[in-house]
């Protein structure tokens, strides 16, 4: 186990500086250089030909498909596109690639110098600038046998599934992240968060980090406070999910700092997340094998876009996602920390389906990121996931919340009936109506139960009476017990204070 | 330009290394000049290249050549799996790995 140090005693002395590199997979039909498809899930080796198991003869076709989605992720990306660009080989001796090589790009990607604005959970904005987007394509994918399950150490042998190799990839690294001090962590879970939610607004990727359609490589460094050469930097492979990204960035920063406080080194190597122990471990140090001698790629030919083609491109672009949820948060008359709320929990288009099913605004907001939110982190379960299992959908909750508008269910009743439906009892209604949830109509039975309670109360209702109308809140509690929660609570108020002669 | 006589026996043993061929000190001797004289007459083409000619990676003037986004057939499994030395569970099987990544 590394020695790690306080990260706000880590921050105190040093400054980190953060590079990150996302693999997008995208969405296309087929792969990058050949017309095997893509299905996730497929029975292995089903999804291969000559091109991609690199059978002697095979000569690789661009997806144009592929090219296309480069730029438009390229100039959402606020990059230049370039005018003329070519393949280059990655050559290297690794089973995940049966040609020994990966077509990759070198020096001249298809999109550069460009950048990405970003939203902090406080709601400060940050720019994070761009070097590169690149075109290439996935590897295959390995299995370790023997030994302990899947690990790679005291493994007799490895199995070979080639389905993803060749799909479809964009490598998007960032510039280094200087300056961002005690927020880098958070920082770069808001970067990998934004670009994510890019993809999948540019529908390029469905950008899923838990299936590996959209990976992060955290590469951090620290310096002295207030120094400006870089200090050295490991990489941090394939962190699959949002959260991790910021444990694994602020771990690292916590373990170098352990390391050069105790006048140590970094060793420049890669290191290996943990997601149950929150740790990282020594991958490969940086070595001979690094030495990938690119070369362009002789099978295939440039690619150069037309300028008609990149602004017929530029014109597909989707509103931008930070724009368009600052329209949602005008035409939802949500506040900004209601608003920031909602993003954070990752339910923006969960509650746009929501009132596009019908709901209220404030009674979908309430809904998904009030109670079922509260239940998932309970639970312990990201909170759109929490739902799906429980099939719990935008229409469920539409449904829900017009239970409670129509003046069916009152807030109690309603959460009641949520309960029912997370238990897998039924639709809203149908809990409703095996639980016998149903506000009473009877302004009679109410009138009645307030007089009751007014009775039995006779020191508060006079202060009522005196003028002190909170002083109902302890009445309004009563006749609800009295009318066994079956009430409207805010009609038994005005009777109340009627009553009470305050109306 | 490049210079004749410029891959040392170093970068020879270097890229043998990388490429993962296994060379004795004689065949080092021997591929070293070998490979500077190829590297020597290929240097020669600079001498023709003006700096207006831009190098080239492939033979044709050609550039976007793709095809679209349509799924052709694959290979079967067992198609696939026909060439290799060894497979299990309808995959490949290789040696040990050593290290990952
Ligand atoms: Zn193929």
């Amino acid at each position: 186990m590394d020695a790690v140090v306080d990260y706000d005693e880590a921050i105190a002395t040093y400054d980190p500086v953060m590079g990150l590199e996302v693999h997008v997979e995208l969405n296309t039909e087929t792969k990058m250089f050949c017309g095997c498809a893509t299905e996730f899930g497929a029975e292995p080796n089903t999804q291969t030909c000559p091109v991609c198991l690199g059978l002697p003869g095979a000569l690789p076709v661009v997806n144009a498909k592929g090219v296309e989605s480069a730029i438009r992720i390229g100039l959402a990306l606020n990059c230049e596109i370039a005018e003329w660009c070519r393949f280059a080989r990655k050559n290297y001796f690794y089973p995940d690639m049966p040609k020994n090589f990966q077509t990759s790009q070198y020096d001249e990607p298809i999109a550069f110098e460009g950048y990405l604005d970003v939203e902090l959970e406080d709601g400060t904005p940050w720019r994070v600038e761009i070097e590169r987007a690149h075109m290439e394509e996935d590897t295959g994918k390995s299995l370790h046998v023997g030994g302990a399950t899947g690990r790679i150490h005291g493994a007799d042998h490895s199995l070979l599934d080639y389905n993803r190799a060749g799909i479809p990839l964009i490598e998007i690294v960032t510039k280094p992240l200087v300056g961002a001090g005690e927020r880098a962590p958070e920082i770069a879970k808001a970067y990998v968060g934004a670009l994510r939610e890019l993809m999948r607004a540019l529908d390029v990727s469905d950008a899923r980090m838990e299936q590996g359609s959209m990976r992060c490589d955290a590469n951090v460094s620290l310096m002295p406070k207030g120094a400006e050469k870089f200090g050295t930097r490991t990489e941090t492979k394939n962190v699959n999910s949002l959260r991790s990204v910021e444990r694994a960035v602020r771990y690292e920063i916590t373990r170098h700092a352990a390391v050069l406080n105790e006048g140590g080194s970094i060793l420049q190597e890669t290191r290996h997340w943990h997601e149950d122990t929150g740790v990282t471990t020594s991958g490969r140090p940086k070595s001979d094998a690094d030495d990938y001698r690119y070369f362009p790629e002789p099978d295939l030919v440039p690619v150069a876009p037309s300028r008609e083609l990149v602004e017929q491109l530029r014109a597909t672009l989707p509103e931008p996602p930070a724009e368009r949820r600052k329209r949602l948060q005008g035409e939802w008359g949500f506040s900004d920390l209601e608003m920031r709320d909602v993003y954070n929990a990752g339910a923006v288009e969960t509650i746009e389906e929501t009132i596009a099913a019908g709901a209220s605004a404030a009674g979908a907001r309430k809904w998904w990121t009030g109670e079922i939110a509260r239940l998932a982190n309970k639970a312990g379960e990201p909170f759109v996931e929490f739902a799906a299992q429980r099939h719990v959908t935008p229409k469920t909750i539409a449904e829900l919340d017009g239970l409670v508008t129509s003046g069916r269910l009152n807030d109690s009743m309603a959460r009641q009936t949520l309960e029912g439906v997370l238990a897998g009892e039924g639709t809203p209604t149908e809990v409703a109506d095996a639980r016998g949830l149903e506000l009473v109509q009877d302004d009679g039975a109410l009138e009645a139960a307030v007089t009751k309670v007014i009775e039995a109360n006779p020191d508060v209702a006079q202060k009522v009476r005196d003028g002190k109308v909170q002083a109902a809140g302890a009445l309004i509690g009563q006749v609800m017990k009295e009318m066994k929660g079956q009430a409207d609570a805010a009609k038994a108020r005005s009777i109340i204070l009627e009553q009470l002669g305050q109306a | 330009m490049r210079p004749m006589s410029s891959l040392s026996r170093d970068e020879v043993a270097h890229v043998a290394g990388l490429a993962r061929i296994h060379l004795s000190d004689e065949e080092l001797d021997t591929f070293a000049g070998q490979l500077d004289s190829i590297v020597g007459f290929v240097a020669s083409v600079n001498e023709a290249a003006a700096d207006d000619i831009p190098p080239m990676s492939h033979p044709l003037p050609l550039t976007n050549v793709t095809r679209p986004d349509e799924v052709r057939p694959s290979l079967t499994a067992d198609e696939a799996l026909s060439g290799a030395p060894a497979s299990e569970q309808q995959r490949f099987l290789v040696p040990r790995i050593l290290s990952e990544d």
